[in-house]
């Protein structure tokens, strides 16, 4: 697994790479955590487009995330989730609670965002 | 039914592997059991739920069937029996663990005996196999054994065409 942040605007981007699964979820766990506070953002997208697997440990480390954030009064969404990561969160009623958008900058721009690039939605 | 994989119709290929309960290994075990499952007609869409399910088993060996030693740190081993053949793909996951004292209430949706987890493992694991039978032994251990058929697709039950993606979200 490699993760990757950066701020659009004032929102957090972490984009993952590789397999979310027991083995990689405390890394995850750390890493969005420590890229919140260092980039001081209350609102993140994780980017899922070069996730090649998600099972229930990754969720549960994905839920994590999205409880914190919801704490600080922040917002999650995910972006970029190909079929077999999307039936995840579906079936795990994730999806319910978190938005998965087709792109990181149709994520940003449901939060209201500054994209600096052309349309993108603003569908909240 | 039984925790006992059930006899071999057609060609079969298969394999046994015994390793740590170590969450690195979740990973090993699931490019293993994909890489048989590709050898009958799944699609790319039914490898993934399979490699799902798998993860599942295997990491709730090693998060909960050894937790004396740490589970991840020594000692407990799994074995992990894979094979195909016959249209069907069948996976054992055994451990000589804890054992599971309530199978019934293991299974049930969002149990889970640890606060950070959500519960899932079982719903993955049943809604990705058509069959998951669980043989345990409080003290001895527990065996996971998950089977998936091929779906008959346009009357052709095997063979040939390679794995597209499956329809639908």
């Amino acid at each position: 697994m490699d993760i990757r942040s950066e701020k659009v605007g004032d929102v957090l981007v972490v984009r993952v790479s590789g397999e979310l699964d027991l083995a990689t979820a405390g890394e995850f766990r750390h890493r969005v955590d420590a890229d919140l506070d260092r980039f001081g953002s209350r609102d993140v997208v994780i980017d899922f487009s070069e996730l090649g697997f998600l099972d229930s440990s990754g969720l549960g480390a994905l839920l994590g995330r999205y409880r914190r954030v919801a704490e600080r009064g922040g917002r999650v969404a995910v972006s970029g989730c190909a079929p077999h990561v999307r039936r995840v969160l579906e079936l795990s009623g994730v999806m319910r609670i978190i938005a998965c958008h087709p792109s990181v900058r149709e994520a940003v721009a449901a939060f209201g965002g500054d994209t600096s690039s052309a349309s993108g939605g603003g569908v909240p | 039914m039984s925790g006992r994989l059930s006899p071999p119709k057609g060609p079969l290929n298969w394999f046994r592997l015994e390793l740590p309960a170590r969450p690195e290994n979740v990973a090993l075990v699931r490019v293993a059991v994909g890489s048989l499952a590709s050898h009958l007609d799944f699609t790319l869409g039914e490898i993934e739920e399979i490699r799902v399910a798998v993860s599942e088993a295997f990491s709730n060996v090693v998060l909960h069937a050894y937790p004396e030693e740490g589970g991840a740190a020594s000692g407990g081993t799994v074995t992990v029996e894979a094979r195909a053949g016959g249209g069907v793909l069948e996976v054992s996951v055994s451990d000589r663990g804890v054992g599971i004292a309530d199978v019934e209430l293991a299974r049930r949706p969002s149990y889970t005996t640890r606060p950070d987890r959500m519960g899932l493992g079982f719903v993955f694991m049943e809604t990705f196999m058509d069959e998951v039978a669980v043989t345990t032994s409080p003290g001895h251990g527990t065996r996971v054994v998950l089977r998936r058929r091929l779906p008959v697709r346009n009357g052709a039950p095997s063979d040939g065409a390679s794995g597209d993606e499956r329809a639908g979200t």
